[in-house]
């Protein structure tokens, strides 16, 4: 163990540098974030995941942001393990019929101010998924969200751009409380 | 002991089943085969649904024959399996939830995928009527005793990852009884294969389980490939095992750590996690996307594989093969992590037999079977490889069966792009009468998936059923955790790691 920490010690960082936020993004949450600050958050961020039903390709790259390349810690953005503790929910997958109320207990369990973030291309409108007797057409059907990521899962990167965008968002722009 | 061939031969075969036998038997030979089933003879490989029919698919496995029999049930009653072979038990519940088919005199007949939220019953069935959208209570299994209490948890879990309900009764510390309540990800995706075309089919079914969609895709294809006789170019066959192979090297290394970070060793977690992410960026360099999704198509791959692609898998392996040897090195001389892992969460060999566990799960508990040796479909059949096998059944064989694999897996990315072949990549097909049926067992990193159709005279797919590994896992942890204490828990789930998406469909 010693031999591998004092490596760890030696080698040049394999983190990334940090990327801009996603232009499309920002935009989207300019439009979603107008009104007066209750709350300034500072650099950091705290979300809470809730998988609707996703296949799990999209946990895998949530997952990915806690690796040594993106250490999404380094941005003031953490996973936290419940709703009472977040700033943010990350949903991911079209809302499966079974995990609708569990999703909304755990919205209203988020104190405000708060925003949601659709992850994934099934979150925006249910994907292919769209159409089934056992899921709804996406997470706006459940909840108000505030920003889309897309992609089928969307990598690291592009999730980490639109985080940075969500929480230049709240700084810049204006965080509505929800009530 | 009888054969299943002759099982088989006793029933109405059905025409253009491939590459193994379908027949239609009587209510009493589908009886014979469940007594079989109990008799520990033949396994079970699936049970599925269709309106008025039921399906079973078997393993003989002393001949290693495959075989699928039919019980037609107009009526929507067929003799349960799950009232002499427990392994059967979810997969009969979720039949009756999804087509209305009451297996008689089964055990259990509470809902399991329908939690009374879809606003309709028996979807898949013809006489799918639309009900009041309530949940009704679902009575957990009794545990009695002085001084018990009950721990619910999920489907919201502290970490990320799917959701799923546990309910732990405990005495203290010790959980006396787990059970599981699943279904949460139910998207209905059979409901939506039935009727579409076999190219979303295909993207459906590469999103049956994120982890495992190479596996998925694979599988599917296989039995579309199976069905309709399409030849697939050599290179492609190639390719997909180079694609099964780097998705199997990153699941195992994400595991691998993740146990670890469980039993609070963060070190081991970080190494294996920049491992994880290199072979997700050399498969998105080589394929195009980091989980190589919808590459596997049916007819072949759809990504060529050109020389920068084959460069970066290269380097990929020269790096996992400097750097791997010294965690598995870090975690066998962890004398704190071992304590957490050795002897914690057994799952008994017996078990693992009857309920014919697949991949490290049955493994490490002394199950011999690999589909890409058991049943060697190209090109492992020209590949070298060992499958790793150890009987103690805890959470510590189960990193050791993945530390393995790891080894093994890497031997076969050399040996794959060694071997390499030319030519196309994917082969056109048309439609030529119908029905076809067909058939794929597939080995996903996490155990066999199956994968079974039915394509229409349309060309459109009929009927699909797909069957993940975790089916039968899944209640193996319920009996590995017990004597265990709640805090081993979330050690002994990630060992099995189960499908929740998979399992849920």
């Amino acid at each position: 163990m010693r031999k591998l920490l004092f490596e760890s010690l030696i080698r040049p960082p394999l983190t990334e540098r940090p990327p801009r936020a996603s232009d499309a993004a920002v935009d989207e949450l300019a439009r979603a974030l107008n009104g007066v600050a209750h709350r300034r958050l500072g650099r950091s961020l705290s979300i809470r995941a809730v998988d609707a039903g996703s296949c799990n390709g999209c946990e895998l790259e949530m997952h990915a942001l806690n690796n040594a390349f993106y250490d999404i810690e380094r941005f003031g953005i953490r996973f936290v393990a419940s709703p009472r503790h977040a700033d943010v929910l990350l949903v991911t997958g079209p809302v499966t019929k079974n995990m609708r109320e569990a999703l909304k207990r755990t919205y209203d369990a988020t104190p405000n101010p708060k925003w949601v973030v659709a992850l994934g291309d099934c979150a925006q409108n249910g994907g292919c998924f769209a159409g089934s007797y056992a899921v709804v057409r996406g997470v706006s059907e459940a909840l108000p969200v505030d920003l889309h990521i897309p992609g089928c899962p969307p990598p690291p990167i592009e999730i980490l751009k639109g985080l940075l965008a969500l929480l230049e968002g709240v700084n810049s722009k204006a965080g509505v409380a929800r009530n | 002991m009888p054969a299943l061939t002759d099982l088989i031969l006793a029933g109405k075969g059905v025409d253009n089943h491939f590459p193994w036998s379908r027949a239609v038997v009587t209510s009493k030979k589908w009886s014979f085969a469940v007594e079989q089933l109990a008799e520990g003879h033949w396994s079970l490989l699936g049970l599925w649904g269709e309106p008025g029919t039921v399906h079973m698919a078997l393993l003989d496995e002393a001949v290693g024959n495959i075989g699928i029999v039919s019980l037609l049930c107009p009526d929507g009653r067929y003799p349960s399996v799950g009232l002499l072979h427990p392994p059967a038990l979810r997969l009969e519940r979720a039949a009756a939830d999804l087509f209305g088919l009451l297996p008689q005199g089964a055990p259990d007949t509470r809902r399991w995928l329908d939690h009374g939220y879809w606003g309709i019953s028996f979807p898949l069935s013809a006489r799918a009527r639309t009900s009041v959208a309530t949940a009704p209570p679902y009575h957990f299994l009794p545990a009695e005793g002085e001084s018990l209490h009950q721990i619910p948890v999920g489907p919201v879990h502290a970490g990320i990852i799917e959701p799923g309900h546990f309910r732990f009764t405990a005495s203290g510390e010790t959980v006396v009884r787990l059970e599981e309540r699943l279904g949460y990800t139910h998207k209905g995706i059979e409901g939506l294969m039935a009727g579409s075309d076999i190219d979303h089919a295909a993207k459906l079914a590469g999103r049956t389980s994120g982890d495992s969609t190479v596996a998925y895709s694979l599988a599917f294809s296989r039995a579309v490939e199976a069905a309709l006789g399409i030849e697939v170019p050599p290179r492609a066959v190639w390719l997909r095992a180079l694609m099964a192979e780097l998705e199997r090297l990153a699941n195992h290394l994400g595991d691998i750590g993740a146990i670890c970070n469980d039993a609070a060793f963060a070190l081991m977690h970080a190494h294996c996690g920049v491992l994880r992410e290199r072979v997700l960026r050399a498969s998105d360099a080589a394929f195009g996307h980091r989980l190589m999704r919808d590459r596997v198509v049916p007819g072949g791959v759809a990504t060529y594989l050109n020389d920068e692609g084959t460069t970066a898998i290269w380097a990929l392996i020269a790096e996992i093969r400097q750097r791997f040897p010294a965690l598995v090195e870090l975690y066998d001389n962890t004398a704190s992590l071992q304590d957490r892992t050795v002897a914690t969460g057994r799952l008994k060999v017996e078990l693992a037999r009857q309920y014919r566990a697949g991949g490290y799960v049955g493994r490490a508990s002394g199950r011999d079977f690999d589909a890409r040796r058991s049943l060697a479909y190209p090109p492992y059949d020209a590949l070298n490889f060992n499958v790793p096998l150890l009987q103690e059944g805890d959470v510590n064989a189960r990193v050791w069966i993945r530390i393995h694999e790891v080894e093994q897996s890497l031997s076969l990315v050399e040996q794959i792009l060694r071997q390499l072949p030319g030519g196309p990549i994917c082969v056109d097909f048309a439609q030529t009468g119908g029905p076809h049926e067909g058939m794929a067992l597939v080995e996903g990193f996490r155990g066999d998936i199956l994968a079974w159709l039915r394509i229409g005279k349309s060309g459109l797919v009929e009927r699909c059923h797909l069957r993940d590994p975790s089916w039968f896992q899944w209640p193996l942890l319920e009996a590995a955790i017990e004597g265990n204490i709640v805090a081993d828990f979330p050690l002994c789930n990630k060992s099995f790691n189960c499908s929740y998406s998979g399992h849920d469909l």
